[in-house]
């Protein structure tokens, strides 16, 4: 028997049944839909953090108020209570670091931007003028905010490019006065299109010199202090420089928490192999649970097909004729259920990229390969037992059943 | 020398404690080209002698002799062979695989024996010719009459030219009509030269054969022989 004539034999004998067919290949494909869907989730969600981070900017750390128990970074720890203020005079001292470049302090606040009867709800930061160069934006028009004493509540404004596209059109922006809160500021630049960035997008933000800002929300903390070091490699020690300085202020307690995106990324890394984890097990789980249902259903089919077993083999099949026409079938089920599975998958995670427009969510390479190769593997594996059933099956029994 | 040469068969089925004898201490030969009814009542060993003889079943004692070849002591695969190209077998309840058409059906052996397809179908489109069969060669076995059925079943069982065919009461599931135009056909082959071992328990078609061995109890009782009826 040539291995056309099998493959051809199994797949008539696969389409002969559409129900049983119909049954297994939808196993196998949930199977492989759930790999696809959640590796689809996983790398999205990975690829979204890492993106995140990487827009911050490089060699980052990054000072909030408040101590967190454990020094982990987790999504609660960024909301942390406040002991004690963190001031423009902390984020001074911390240039006094000999690791340390440069520094920008972040005060926010919502507040309205309204300019020629036009007005809507924007988010302000109060920062420096090393703001720009520390998170490596582009203007589009005009300068960044000056590089000034930071006591100094200039009256002068940044916008991103959506906010303004949506005050002034097609109009110039620069040198225009706009009222932000109850101030009026002068525009003196534009941001170029940033997007996306640790959870606020740039682009609908307006910058102004940190004590106007501070004014504005009648405050005198800060939300965040962001410190560049001198390298990659100067990170950590410089971390150990800017908690030495903070502790000095703090009369020998340190009462903030310096985040490093080494840190982050080292611990979204930790989660998100727990969820790649998790995935493998699920998708291990369900092809098994596939596997068994096709041993199962081709042991079925062994018994459905004694008779027929017992006729080939009274026409010459040799018991390999046999084994390999069972298992080509099993082959072939596992094959059209991958099949069906990635198109399902893909479909899932194409749903997801629609519901979470934000989150990449596109199955990586390897976990495509690595369902479509276990979902095969599983059922000529789980194909096995029952081929070698049918091709030991006693001709003369086999054929006196009807 | 004999086409078949049985001696001293013994075949035994445990059954729990006890033991059936199905065949005991048989020796036949048949030459090429005979024609051999085998009768005798239920359960006298009718079918099992004919499954050895097909090679789908193996004696307890005894030597068969194929051709001159012991074709008791041939491995499973050397057995199928043998089947595949020296044996054809026809059955009492067709057997004929039900989601493939008349053709494919016929198609099977030359299938297993690996000929390519464009020999395969002219054979095919031959055979099913020669049965009367072409409109009804792309048909499934559901949508055949029971006389068609038996006859897609000879043509598969002779589209491998074999030497022997074995019969098993190939005309009991049909009308008298339909069962003698089966019977016809197998004879048929017989003239051609195909020796042709057929059991049945209906005494017209057993008084056709030129030779009935007449079996009770696993034991040969008679081994009559006649002479050809007169045309
Ligand atoms: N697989 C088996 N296991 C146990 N006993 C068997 C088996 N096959 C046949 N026998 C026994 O062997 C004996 C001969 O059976 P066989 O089928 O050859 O009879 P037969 O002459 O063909 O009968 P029938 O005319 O009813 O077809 C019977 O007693 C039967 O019960
Ligand atoms: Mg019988």
């Amino acid at each position: 028997m040539t291995p056309a004539d099998t493959l051809r034999f199994a797949t008539r004998a696969a389409s002969g049944y559409p129900l049983r067919t119909a049954l297994m290949v939808l196993a196998m494909s949930i199977g492989v839909a759930a790999v696809v869907v959640l590796t689809a989730l996983g790398d999205g969600a990975r690829r979204y953090v890492v993106n995140e981070f990487s827009a911050l900017g490089s060699n980052l750390v990054i000072v909030l108020p408040g101590r967190t128990a454990t020094g982990g970074f987790g999504l609660g720890n960024l909301v942390t209570s406040t002991p004690r203020d963190l001031t423009v005079r902390d984020a001074q001292a911390l240039l006094r670091a000999p690791l340390v470049t440069r520094m920008a302090p972040l005060s926010v606040g919502n507040s309205e931007i309204a300019w020629g009867g036009r007005l809507r709800e924007a988010m302000v930061v109060g920062t420096s003028g090393d703001y720009v160069d520390i998170r490596a934006f582009r203007m589009a028009e005009g300068n960044f905010l000056p590089r000034e004493d930071l006591g100094r509540a200039t009256a002068v404004a940044v916008l991103g490019t959506k906010i303004r596209d949506e005050i002034f059109g097609s109009e110039p922006a620069i040198g225009r006065i706009v009222r932000v809160g109850d101030r009026r500021l002068r525009v003196i630049g534009v941001l170029g299109k940033t997007g996306q960035g640790l959870g606020m997008n740039t682009d609908e933000l307006v910058f102004v010199p940190v004590a106007t800002a501070q004014a504005m929300f009648n405050t005198n903390n800060l939300f965040r202090i962001i410190v560049e070091a001198r390298s990659r490699d100067a990170i950590a020690p410089a971390k150990q420089q800017l908690e030495d300085i903070m502790r000095l202020r703090r009369d020998g307690e340190l009462d903030v928490t310096l985040i490093t995106q080494d840190a982050v990324l080292g611990t979204f890394d930790r989660i998100l192999g727990a969820l790649t984890l998790a995935v493998a097990g699920i998708a291990a789980i369900s092809l098994a649970v596939a596997g068994i249902l096709v041993m199962n259903v081709m042991l079925v089919a062994v018994t459905q097909r004694t008779a027929e077993i017992g006729l080939l083999k009274a026409l010459g099949a040799t018991g390999r004729n046999i084994r390999l026409a069972f298992l080509t079938e099993a082959a072939l089920l596992s094959l059209a259920g991958a099949i069906t599975g990635f198109a399902l998958g893909h479909l899932g995670a194409w749903g997801l990229r629609l519901a979470f427009p934000v989150l990449p969510a596109w199955p990586p390479d390897w976990a495509v390969f690595a369902g479509i190769g276990t979902a095969l593997t599983t059922g000529i594996l789980f194909g096995v037992m029952p081929a070698r059933r049918a091709a030991r099956l006693d001709p003369v029994q086999a054929l006196s059943r009807r | 020398m004999a086409q078949i040469e049985l001696t001293g068969i013994e075949r035994v089925f445990t059954l729990g404690d006890s033991e059936v004898h199905a065949l005991h201490e048989l020796s036949v030969s048949i030459d090429s080209g005979e024609y051999v009814a085998v009768m005798g009542p239920s359960g006298s060993g009718k079918s099992t002698l004919l499954n050895l003889l097909g090679l789908l079943d193996r004696p307890n004692a005894g030597t068969y002799r194929l051709e001159g070849r012991d074709v008791t002591t041939l491995s499973p695969d050397e057995q199928a062979e043998v089947r595949r190209t020296r044996i054809g077998f026809v059955f009492q309840s067709f057997h004929l695989v039900p989601r493939l058409t008349a053709a494919e059906n016929v198609a099977l052996p030359l299938m297993l024996a690996g000929i390519p397809p464009a020999e395969r179908h002219a054979r095919v489109a031959q055979a099913l010719k020669d049965f009367g069969l072409e409109t009804r060669a792309h048909h499934r076995p559901d949508e055949l009459s029971g006389g068609q059925r038996q006859r897609v079943a000879i043509a598969r069982a002779t589209i491998m030219r074999p030497a022997v065919i074995l019969a098993d009461e190939p005309t009991g599931n049909l009308d008298r009509s339909t069962g003698q135009d089966v019977t016809h056909l197998l004879e048929d082959l017989n003239a051609a030269g195909v020796t042709l071992i057929v059991v049945t328990h209906d005494p017209v078609m057993g008084g056709r054969a030129r030779r009935r061995l007449m079996m009770e109890d696993g034991r040969l009782l008679h081994d009559v022989r006649e002479p050809a009826p007169v045309p």
